[in-house]
């Protein structure tokens, strides 16, 4: 019972990635920090952090955050090597200082890849994954037109698996993760998420291809099977996906190539 | 004095919806074009407004303050959307959901908007599906229900404990659809700090761009604010650590009234504050209440001892025993005055006597320990992050904490202000929750407004405009806010004091909780009238806000929505101390039965109260709006 014994206070040197805009040279700078609940959450630490650098009037470090219960997917924090720091299945902000030891020098950084560029210190700018959604990660289902929702019954495991696929925050921890800098294991999630419904399948094909003509086109790598997305992912997302994804974007392209198009002036094929 | 009418459609309740839909003036497909509307905020409210009006094909721009639509708390949202679907055969209809969400609101909502929430909740189910939002499901592959707070049937639509997470980004979707098609223009980093008026309508904004500090301005024939709620004024929350309330407070000091701000909830089941530092509270939802039984031990003495040492009867199930038919799914307000009450008797558990047990060991025993895995896992997985404890073994210890706020800009029955051309949806309006809302229905109302209210009430509005006439965005009322806005950031960056933003914030937080918390009463009150004022001077006098105008500022974005809290603060105690009665959220120590149960007064206050600005240093004006009930007999509520 951590909360009912908070334990013994701790101090930590943190070595935090300083930028001060997109281009510029970056730096380390170290922070000490003093005295400090292991209860206290990481995004505190950097909230006492600042605080102390406002008082001395040094400008405080920037980091994206939000809702602080992990599931917004803002934070975005490198953590000595690991995006969302060292337990599994957690995001930056879920992350408590009892996780490390006192005296601990602890090095962060943003998330770093070419598709991410840094706006500022550990903020980095995530709209690729935006652009991806915008190509083709929806189900066009206009507001006013949709069936009665229990027409089409969907069998309990293909529902949850779309689910497992849905909790996707959206981070970009496994773009993070891999040494390619793929966005694969993001972009499956959706598309296994959508694909495995019914109500998915009419632009199933054409959702794969343009989903992952938008990422390669925001400067994401190849997939080639290190699997250190999931294992960096804070929704503990399957790389099975990944196969899924793989699987429909094969059918899909070959679906494409010899697809025969209709054609209005010709009354019917 | 600002006229309020609330357009309230005659004629049978059941029918108002359907027959004015049939009634207000449309636009044309081929005029629709020509009307640009500016969406500010993209949660559920927003995010569904923009994607359906450029469904509809008017020119939308949506502006977000996050660096992607996904992120609004609307994604934190848990346990459920409610809907009268009956889909349990459990005597569930549209008067039902009325009826529970007219009561769990204590009597204080407009019948007319409540039961088009309720006639409406059945659309938005069928809508999500359509979008691919994973319901849980039965094993026949239909959708499944949960029972919540308030209600005597199983109404509930769920995905895990992260409803509105996929809810959002169903609405997120057909978003992005609509800027993938060009339709939307979005505008990331973003954020509203001000809004134009010409001619006494709504019809710009002015913007900062949070990278570059740019400020810019947006004309439009229409203005939507969906910003959500104000929440954050107590600092510590179950809100997101930037939910605020400037985009709201701003258009209140445009001319818009702001309506019933003291109607806040405060959630019964909040993992307990452990230290100054912390900076949120987390919620643990009210679905954990289905199957979780809320104590605390009935002898003081025993507060401290291991729970499970603690036998059967030296419990007391308060909620069980003082509201045997509803028990642990009593409404939110109720189960949130009963743990202040068990705690003030100095029963209450943990290091700060600030908390009570929510025990699953009886659920374990009937549903064993995966059956119970499967439906929370993920919150017994939030539980034990932040509190290092396995409350498969223990008890989990939880208190109330800040949640929502039902008070928010006035609206019509058209969701507009009363500025003509500023419509507000969800949270941050008033309309639809009364003095306490119930649990799933925050959802149910944001994702109503966006895809089916405002779609149709907005027409009424833009037929009258004429296509074109929107003014430029280099009109001098324009220029006169945009300089307001640089003028205030100015002032911000002045300070070079000694102390942080988050120092004030802290303190308003504390002066907020602790007069116009779970209990009010008219001297601590006036307590926080007093000291709220100044603390914002100090404020003002002693802030240091590091770094420049011209680039990512996150001290320069708190600073001024801090400065926002410190005047809306003030409003919300005003409104508190003005209402003489105890309603649903809104506990007034003076006005209580002797069981210590709400005392409304319907003879005094079956009103709404909407405070118009009168200008920095003068007090603001108390209009009403009256609640004239013809369908429901206003009467005690009671969950006995």
């Amino acid at each position: 019972m951590v909360a009912e014994n908070p334990g013994s206070l701790l101090s930590v040197t943190l070595r935090v990635w300083r930028q001060a805009g997109p281009g510029r040279a970056g730096r380390f700078a170290e922070y000490p920090a003093k005295d400090l609940d292991p209860n206290m959450s990481f995004l505190e630490l950097l909230d006492v952090v600042n605080d102390g650098l406002t008082m001395r009037g040094e400008e405080p470090i920037a980091f994206a955050h939000d809702c602080r219960e992990g599931i917004c997917g803002t934070c975005s924090l490198v953590i000595d090597g690991k995006p969302h720091g060292p337990h599994r299945g957690v995001a930056s902000c879920q992350t408590y200082l009892r996780s490390f030891a006192n005296g601990a020098v602890i090095t962060v950084e943003p998330f770093r890849a070419a598709a991410f560029p840094v706006i500022k210190d550990l903020v980095t700018d995530r709209s690729a994954f935006d652009r991806i959604q915008q190509a083709g990660g929806f189900i066009t289902a206009r507001a006013g037109s949709a069936p009665e929702a229990n027409a089409a019954p969907i069998p309990k495991g293909d529902a949850d698996l779309a689910m497992d696929a849905a909790q996707c925050i959206g981070c970009g921890a496994c773009v993070a993760a891999c040494k390619n800098a793929s966005a694969m294991l993001f972009v499956a999630a959706k598309v296994s998420h959508l694909g495995l419904l019914p109500q998915g399948q009419a632009e199933r094909d054409r959702r794969v291809l343009s989903m992952m003509a938008a990422a390669d086109a925001a400067g994401f790598g190849g997939c080639t099977n290190q699997y250190e997305c999931s294992a960096a992912c804070p929704k503990l997302i399957s790389h099975d996906f990944i196969a899924r994804l793989n699987r429909d974007f094969i059918g899909a392209s070959f679906r494409d190539a010899f697809r025969v198009e209709a054609s209005a002036a010709g009354g019917g094929a | 004095m600002a006229q309020l009418d609330p357009k309230v459609p005659s004629g049978p309740l059941a029918d108002k919806w359907r027959r004015h839909k049939t009634e207000i003036k449309l636009v044309n497909p081929a005029n629709k074009r020509k009307y640009e509307v500016i969406v500010v905020g993209a949660g559920l409210a927003g995010a569904s407004a923009a994607a359906t009006l450029a469904e509809l094909g008017y020119k939308v721009k949506s502006f977000v303050f996050h660096d992607s639509p996904r992120r609004a708390h609307s994604i934190a949202a848990q346990g459920g959307i409610n809907a009268a679907k009956n889909y349990q055969n459990d005597g569930d209809s549209v008067y039902r959901l009325f009826y529970d969400t007219i009561k769990g609101g204590d009597y204080r909502s407009r019948e007319a908007n409540t039961h088009r929430l309720a006639e409406v909740s059945v659309n938005i189910i069928d809508q999500c599906v359509a979008q691919g939002v994973p319901f849980a499901r039965e094993y026949g592959g239909l959708l499944a229900n949960r029972s919540f707070g308030g209600a005597q049937v199983s109404r509930t639509f769920y995905a895990r404990g992260q409803t509105g997470q996929q809810l959002l980004l169903g609405a997120y979707s057909a978003l992005s659809r609509m800027v993938g098609a060009g339709a939307v223009e979005l505008h990331t980093y973003s954020e509203m700090l001000d809004l134009v008026v010409v001619g006494g309508h709504a019809k710009g904004i002015i913007v900062r761009d949070l990278v570059s500090g740019q400020i810019t301005r947006h004309a439009a024939d229409a203005v939507i604010l969906a910003t959500g709620g104000y929440g954050n004024v107590f600092n510590l929350s179950t809100y997101a650590r930037g939910s605020n309330a400037t985009a709201i407070w701003r258009a209140y000091k445009r001319g818009a009234c702001f309506a019933n701000p003291c109607y806040t909830q405060i959630h019964p089941t909040c993992i307990p504050v452990s230290g100054e530092y912390q900076s949120k509270l987390t919620l643990m939802s009210e679905s954990l209440r289905n199957d979780g039984r809320i104590w605390v031990p009935k002898k003081a003495e025993d507060r401290r001892k291991d729970p499970n040492s603690i036998p059967e009867d030296g419990r007391d199930y308060y909620l069980e025993r003082m509201y045997p038919a509803f028990g642990n799914l009593c409404p939110r307000d109720i189960a949130s005055r009963a743990a202040k009450r068990v705690c003030d008797e100095g029963r209450g558990v943990g290091p700060s006597g600030l908390g009570v047990y929510l025990d699953f060991s009886e659920a374990i025993q009937r549903l064993t320990e995966a059956g119970v895995r499967e439906r929370y896992g993920n919150l017994f997985d939030i539980y034990h992050e932040i509190t290092n404890e396995n409350a498969y073994q223990v008890p989990m210890r939880i208190f109330p904490a800040v949640h929502y706020t039902m008070g928010g800009l006035w609206v019509d029955y058209n969701l507009m202000s009363n500025l003509p051309g500023l419509f507000v949806l969800g949270e941050a309006n008033f309309s639809d929750h009364g003095a306490n809302r119930l649990g799933a229905s925050a959802l149910m109302q944001g994702l109503a407004d966006g895809y089916f209210v405002i779609p149709y009430t907005i027409g009424d509005y833009l037929a009258g405009q004429k296509p074109g006439s929107r003014p430029a965005p280099d009109a001098p009322e324009f220029r006169a806010a945009e300089a307001a806005v640089a003028a205030m950031t100015g002032r911000l960056l002045a300070g070079k004091g000694g102390e942080p933003v988050s120092h004030f914030y802290k303190r308003l937080g504390h002066l907020m909780w602790q007069y116009c918390g779970m209990a009010r009463n008219r001297a601590g009150l006036e307590t926080a009238l007093r000291e709220i004022p100044a603390l914002r001077e100090e404020f003002w006098r002693s802030v240091r806000v590091p770094g420049a105008a011209d680039t990512l500022n996150q001290s320069l974005e708190q600073a001024g929505r801090v400065a926002d809290f410190l005047e809306l603060g003030e409003l919300l105690c005003r409104d508190a101390l003005a209402r003489e009665e105890s309603c649903g959220g809104h506990f007034r120590e003076e006005h209580q039965y002797p069981d210590g149960e709400c005392r409304r007064d319907d003879v005094n206050f079956a009103h709404v109260a909407a405070w118009e600005y009168q200008g920095e240093g003068r007090a603001p004006v108390r209009n009403i709006e009256p609640l004239n009930y013809e369908f429901v007999k206003m009467s005690v509520r009671n969950y006995k």
